[in-house]
């Protein structure tokens, strides 16, 4: 018994920075969710969401090193399930007035938080499938058949009319739009990620991505680990997907574009491919940087009226952004690196010097 | 599933198939090429034959030049385009690790389709008439196209000679030699910017004679519409055995009837034609994964 | 008792056969040597035994001692590498494959991963299970780094290490898997003479102290004689002689394919 406290108490004292910028962030997100308005709150939700998402590809692509771009897809999936399972029944006649909705499902509602994990098993069945073949080929041939795959989910999709709606989509899904929901989901994938790369499987992944014959010849089962990485990085798109419908409200196959795997590249490789931090603090960027950046899209802006603004502008600025990040800053912001305690403890003595021996050099050269 | 179809009807849906399929072998060129030489998956193809398909409809439809005009040029602006692709995004990253490549592949292909949708905006545009391919002619019943039966031609004149390029020139030998073995083919004196800028070309030229053809067929030109059958003729590709030519016509082929006589035979299906593409590659990788044509590639340990 | 033995190993590449007719005999604690010039197939060789190619024809055999010391021949032609290393077998690159964004620490522990009974569940939540493991997995590679002198080193990024330090994670990497059989692919390549004279005695005292047998292939000639047990010569993919270093040392063939009239050839 006091072994245990004993570690217990040695761990808090060791992390205590930690813990006590999570209880700050935990009262913070309390507070927002009390005080904010609609617009912002809509807003730091997609932040959330685009956190879990974006990790889950980071899982796969930056840590593993296997080049997946089926996130969409996997969100396809999980949105459509907490969209399918927690319309109240008695709406869904009038949503699904072209085709009644398949009687296997019709009368079947779940609670939201049982509908959200429906939704990320499904994924991992589907990446299950989607894996098998991929996985033990060519790593080129995984971003095809996942991109491909993703098309064919959002075709899927639009074409059972009795348990999807089909192009209609579905709406009336009961909202939800407290913080809780989303940065309780984050910060608990988030924690799981970084449980997951600091732990056997995490190097064996980092192994593959960094050689993967190296790691097969140290016993890393190159398939197997694969694979873990894939469904757990389905399993967290899954779930995203679902938070997405019920802040939203309502699901239809257009919004599941594979153009919104993009967005997710565009923020892991901002962040740095292989650091949790770095695709955190990237969600946030992009996300909200898309929404600062609106006005690009209106010709009126200032007061002015600049035909050079127009719809499609923003996206053109943000897909440039993504090549010169991959033509000049490969890294991303952070690299590998994480941002601890010592890294930022690091860059601060880093600047304070480079800051003082400017004054230095400023003085000594005044001084003549 | 009744087969209700007449030998006629048949007929005229293998004719279909046979030009749906010669499209998109000459596209699957253009992917089948880079990949051979650079082991990459130009992701940008898809959406330099969009812009192809967008230059043909600025020349006839905006400053109505005359038609084999516009068609010189827009093979010529394709031609730049590919070229300069291949310098400013892809040279670049040459010795950077292959994800990097790959990203820059999609980065290049996001910014056409954005660039794209800015400057044309995301509506269709109807691509100008040619009433001399598209008025249908009868034979015994039968209704055809003339572009049904141009393209397939069209197709095979360039096959052939893009095939004796290959095999009977010098710089064929060339890109072949840096197809096999990069690294020694450098070490021989071959000039590799210069075979992969022609590869560039090449492939962007056939991508542009395409999408002349395709807009011909299906005359609608939007932002997004390289995205399918980019991914489609990439499949294609490797259907047939990524990194040769005559694989990439084969698997073009085989995509073309495939999609055409399941959507004939089962109109309940129609739907669903895009998606028999990425059934077809499943097949493919599980049980034969180098493609009908390819060889297996021994990785140096 | 033979601990790994090839059967008539042919392994050809379209039309240029790497390796002939490879009919090596390995006994269990034995230091045996492969040498040859470059290109006599020799790493192609080691590639067919760890099962990073599937030889064109013959068979591959290994005899691992179980825990409870039963020794049986299973036949390991074409399996996977890691399923080969499972069964004991480990090697070094001539190249120097190491996880360059890792530390030295991490690459000498991802070697422990096929050890690890735990799921990745389990490593998620921190079980007792998986805290244990993970603890013994730390001990067993620190214990390690430090005989091969990188224990200063363990937070480096593996990338950062000069050459010679690579070479010595290298072999610690490849001992963290627990093997019965350690292939090493070029372990003294670039090394300067007093740098080989080091590593001759360490591979020597590892081999007693791990309890290990040994396939080595070298250019370092002088290492070569000092400690093999048993020589092996290959030559366009044939093997020319095999023997006790005297035998092949003295052997007309391996003299004029070789080792010339100068038996110290650097690399």
């Amino acid at each position: 018994m006091k072994e245990t406290q004993n570690s217990i108490g040695a761990y808090l004292k060791a992390h205590w920075k930690t813990i006590l910028f999570l209880i700050v962030l935990l009262i913070g997100i309390g507070l927002a969710d009390n005080f904010v308005d609609s617009y912002l709150r809509r807003l730091l939700n997609l932040c959330a969401i685009y956190v879990i998402v974006s990790l889950s590809m980071n899982l796969v692509n930056g840590f593993t090193g296997q080049f997946s771009l089926g996130q969409a897809g996997f969100m396809a999936i999980g949105a459509y399930t907490v969209a399918v399972f927690t319309v109240p029944i008695e709406s869904r006649a009038a949503i699904f007035y072209l085709e009644p909705m398949a009687p296997f499902l019709a009368n079947i509602q779940l609670p939201f938080i049982v509908a959200l994990i429906l939704g990320g098993l499904a994924a991992v069945v589907v990446a299950f499938f989607i894996g098998s073949p991929c996985l033990r080929l060519r790593g080129d041939y995984l971003a095809i058949a996942t991109l491909g795959f993703s098309e064919i989910i959002r075709i899927v999709f639009t074409n059972t009319q009795s348990i999807t709606n089909g192009a209609l989509g579905i709406k009336s899904i009961p909202t939800i739009s407290s913080l809780w929901w989303t940065y309780g989901t984050a910060l608990l994938i988030i924690i799981a990620t970084v449980l997951l790369i600091n732990s056997t499987y995490g190097r064996a992944f980092k192994a593959i991505r960094e050689d993967e014959i190296a790691a097969e010849a140290m016993g890393v089962g190159l398939f197997k680990t694969k694979m873990t990485s894939f469904l757990i990085g389905a399993f967290f798109a899954g779930i995203g997907g679902g938070l997405f419908a019920a802040l939203l409200g309502t699901v239809d196959p257009k919004q599941f574009y594979f153009t919104l795997t993009y967005n997710f590249l565009l923020i892991i490789v901002l962040g740095g491919m292989g650091s949790i931090s770095g695709t955190v603090i990237a969600s946030f960027v992009v996300t909200l940087g898309q929404e600062a950046l609106r006005f690009l899209d209106e010709p009126m802006a200032f007061g002015l009226d600049l035909p050079i603004f127009r719809p499609g502008l923003r996206m053109v600025v943000f897909s440039f952004l993504l090549m010169v990040i991959v033509l000049f800053y490969r890294k991303g912001l952070m690299g590998t690196n994480e941002l601890t305690w010592d890294f930022i403890a690091q860059k601060y003595h880093a600047i304070k010097q480079k800051l003082s021996r400017k004054k230095a050099s400023t003085e000594g050269g005044g001084q003549q | 599933m009744v087969v209700g179809m007449t030998m006629e009807t048949f007929l005229q849906q293998l004719i279909n198939g046979l030009s749906v399929g010669s499209l998109y072998a000459l596209i699957a060129i253009g992917y089948t090429m880079v990949y051979g030489i650079l082991r990459l998956i130009n992701f940008a193809h898809g959406d330099i034959f969009m812009m192809a398909a967008y230059f043909t409809y600025f020349g006839i439809a905006v400053f109505f030049m005359p038609w084999y005009v516009t068609f010189i040029i827009t093979i010529g602006l394709t031609m730049l385009l590919g070229i300069t692709i291949e310098r400013v995004a892809y040279r670049p990253l040459r010795d950077a690790p292959k994800t990097s490549l790959l990203i820059s592949a999609i980065g290049v292909s996001f910014l056409l389709e954005n660039v794209a949708t800015y400057l044309f905006s995301g509506k269709p545009q109807a691509f100008p008439e040619f009433p001399l391919m598209t008025t249908p002619f009868f034979i015994g019943g039968l209704s055809f196209q003339p572009v049904s039966i141009v393209i397939p031609i069209v197709a095979f004149v360039l096959m052939s000679a893009l095939l004796f390029i290959i095999n009977k020139t010098k710089i064929g030998m060339a890109m072949r030699a840096v197809a096999v073995d990069y690294d020694t083919a450098k070490l021989m004196g071959i000039k590799i910017n210069g075979v992969i800028s022609s590869t560039f070309a090449i492939g962007s030229a056939l991508a542009a004679v395409g999408a002349i053809l395709w807009c011909m067929k299906y005359p609608s030109v939007l932002p997004l519409m390289g995205v399918v059958p980019g991914l489609k003729c990439f499949i294609a590709a490797v259907i047939g055995g990524i990194g040769n030519v005559k694989g990439a016509v084969l698997g073009g082929l085989i995509l073309g009837f495939s999609e055409v006589l399941m959507v004939a035979f089962f109109p309940a299906l129609t739907g669903y034609r895009d998606a028999i593409a990425f059934v077809i590659l499943i097949i493919i990788l599980l049980f034969l994964p180098n493609g009908l044509l390819g060889k297996k590639q021994v990785e140096k340990v | 008792m033979s601990l790994l033995r090839t059967e008539n190993v042919i392994m050809q590449f379209g039309g240029v056969v790497a390796v002939n007719d490879l009919n090596i005999d390995i006994k269990k604690g034995e230091l045996a040597a492969l040498i040859g010039p470059n290109g006599a197939g020799k790493t192609t060789a080691f590639n067919v035994i760890t099962g990073v190619y599937t030889p064109t024809s013959g068979r591959v055999l290994l005899t691992p001692t179980d825990p409870t010391g039963q020794a049986t021949e299973i036949e390991i032609t074409g399996q996977k590498p890691d399923k080969i290393t499972g069964l004991g077998v480990a090697r070094t690159f001539q190249n120097i494959r190491l996880f360059k964004e890792l530390t030295v620490l991490e690459n000498v522990l991802v070697a422990t991963h096929l050890n690890a009974n735990y799921s990745f569940l389990s490593a998620m939540l921190r079980a007792p299970k998986a805290r244990k493991g993970e603890r013994q997995a730390k001990a067993d590679c620190e214990f390690l780094l430090e005989r091969l002198g990188l224990i200063g080193l363990k937070n480096e990024k593996a990338a950062s290490l000069p050459y010679g330090q690579q070479r010595h994670l290298e072999i610690a990497r490849a001992l963290a898997t627990k093997p019965q059989l350690l292939l090493l692919d070029e372990p003294a390549a670039g090394m300067n003479p007093q740098e080989t004279d080091e590593l001759t005695d360490l591979i020597f005292k590892l081999k007693t102290d791990f309890d290990l047998t040994i396939f080595m292939i070298e250019h370092h000639m002088d290492l070569v004689m000092e400690i093999s047990d048993h020589i092996y010569v290959l030559d366009f993919g044939c093997t020319i002689a095999k023997g006790t270093p005297d035998e092949v040392q003295n052997d007309p063939k391996v003299i004029e394919a070789y080792l010339g009239v100068d038996a110290d050839v650097e690399d």
